[in-house]
């Protein structure tokens, strides 16, 4: 029962604390790669670094077609506390930042929000005090992603409770049951044994979170279009809870074999603990990383394949650049699937051998 | 412009490694399916999963290379 309480307290510190700190994360991250000054547009030649680079990071606002598109909140907190004002405060009439009066003078400086002088240059000082924890584009679309999860699985179970589980599925059913089907056995049963059952929900939430996150980054337009599954924060959130997972229901036998190899000589046990210490974190980092990347590449694929048409500027380039994007898109759909797949795979497979109760000496599969 | 130059390199090492990673896979894959064609399913579902391991390596490159880019530029 304490165990129980302490876990679920546990999971909540973790998830308020990467909410708050995945904006900020993500804010950091983008002013190493974005660099729109350098190579802007000279003499009508397309930037397709900018431009793919642009659709590949998170907005304060959601573009919705042509130069449209839709403010979202901002939320910030300076040392005079917290203010909430609307995006578009922060846009003139020709998507120029505009600076906005609130505590301090804010302007939106390559994506990111600071604090300027009456004269219009950004205050670097004071910029350090802006905590940035706006709904910005990913968020928003988490949002929605979560709507949609408790919107599908609030129905689909409705309907399990309405004709029992004997009964063939009907609608939308009929399209859930099978993937949750071969979750079960795909993916728990055969890396979690006898035990799968505590960690179904787990592993369903994080398949189905990944996938329909992957499938909405692939809708070119407005309700998708988002690059959250190819955040590098977003991820980090993700491979964050299979790592309490893990290390929480660790067993005797998980702990011995990382810090005292048994079986080996004493002096390989030395050398070997710190390397098995240093996989108890690589672990996570890897699943961040492969998710991360697999989405951003997509993405950068699908945005270059995109650009060919403006950089030969020429609608016979298009003849070739739309029908490799049509087939880059459908293999990024089976990306989409196989990312969500492997998450929960891998996740499962850390958490098979953490919990194993005894172990037999002959199968150790070495994974990353 | 040197610099990014020197990204594609990586970028281009990457995916030689990986090239050659996948390779192996589908021909230990296919051999295996050729041997035992009953197996092919749990061939396939392995097959796949270790495409996907080596990838990923590939993309740990890829990413490098990316902000080595942009750091340097």
């Amino acid at each position: 029962m304490l165990s129980k309480s302490v876990k679920s307290l546990l999971v909540a510190v973790f998830s308020l604390f990467i909410i708050f700190n995945s904006n900020v994360s993500f804010a950091q991250e983008n002013g190493k790669e974005h660099h729109p000054s350098e190579n802007k547009e000279q003499e009508g030649d397309f930037d397709v670094t900018g431009f793919i680079l642009d659709h590949v990071k998170d907005h304060h606002s959601w573009h919705l077609w042509g130069h449209t598109s839709l403010p979202l909140p901002v939320i910030i907190k300076t040392d005079k506390g917290f203010e909430v004002f609307s995006s578009s405060k922060l846009s003139g009439e020709h998507h120029e930042p505009v600076v906005y009066q609130g505590n301090y003078a804010y302007k939106l400086v390559e994506g990111k929000i600071k604090i300027v002088n009456a004269d219009g240059s950004v205050n670097e000082e004071d910029s350090k005090k802006v905590f940035d924890i706006s709904i910005t584009k990913n968020v928003a679309s988490m949002f929605l992603t979560m709507l949609l999860l408790i919107w599908i699985f609030t129905s689909v179970a409705r309907a399990y409770q309405r004709t029992g589980v004997k009964s063939a599925p009907k609608g939308f059913q009929s399209f859930i049951e099978p993937v949750i089907l071969f979750v079960r056995d795909e993916v728990a049963k055969p890396y979690l044994g006898h035990q799968y059952a505590r960690f179904m929900p787990f592993l369903l939430t994080i398949f189905f979170f990944i996938w329909i996150n992957n499938l909405l980054g692939l809708v070119p337009f407005f309700p998708g279009g988002a690059n959250l599954s190819g955040n590098i924060a977003f991820t980090l959130a993700l491979a964050i809870f299979t790592f309490v997972i893990v290390n929480v229901n660790g067993k005797k036998d998980y702990w011995k074999h990382i810090f005292w190899m048994p079986g080996l000589p004493t002096a390989m046990k030395i050398f070997l603990m710190p390397i098995e210490i240093l996989g108890v974190f690589i672990k996570p980092i890897s699943l961040t990383i492969r998710l991360f990347a697999n989405i951003t590449a997509g993405h950068i694929l699908v945005m270059s394949l995109v650009s060919l048409i403006f950089i030969f500027k020429s609608v016979a380039a298009s003849a070739m650049a739309v029908p490799f994007t049509v087939f880059i898109s459908v293999i990024e759909l089976l990306v989409g699937f196989l990312q969500a797949f492997i998450f929960a795979m891998l996740s499962a497979l850390y958490i098979g051998m953490a919990i194993e109760e005894h172990h037999d000496h002959h199968e150790d599969i070495p994974v990353i | 412009m040197v610099v990014g130059s020197v990204a594609a390199i990586g970028a281009g090492l990457a995916a030689i490694g990986a090239g050659i990673g996948i390779g192996q896979i589908g021909k230990g894959a296919v051999e295996g399916i050729a041997r035992q064609p009953e197996a092919a399913n749990d061939i396939r579902t392995n097959m796949i999963v270790a495409a996907a391991l080596v990838e990923a390596v590939s993309l740990f490159a890829v990413v490098v290379a990316l902000l080595g880019n942009s750091a340097g530029a």
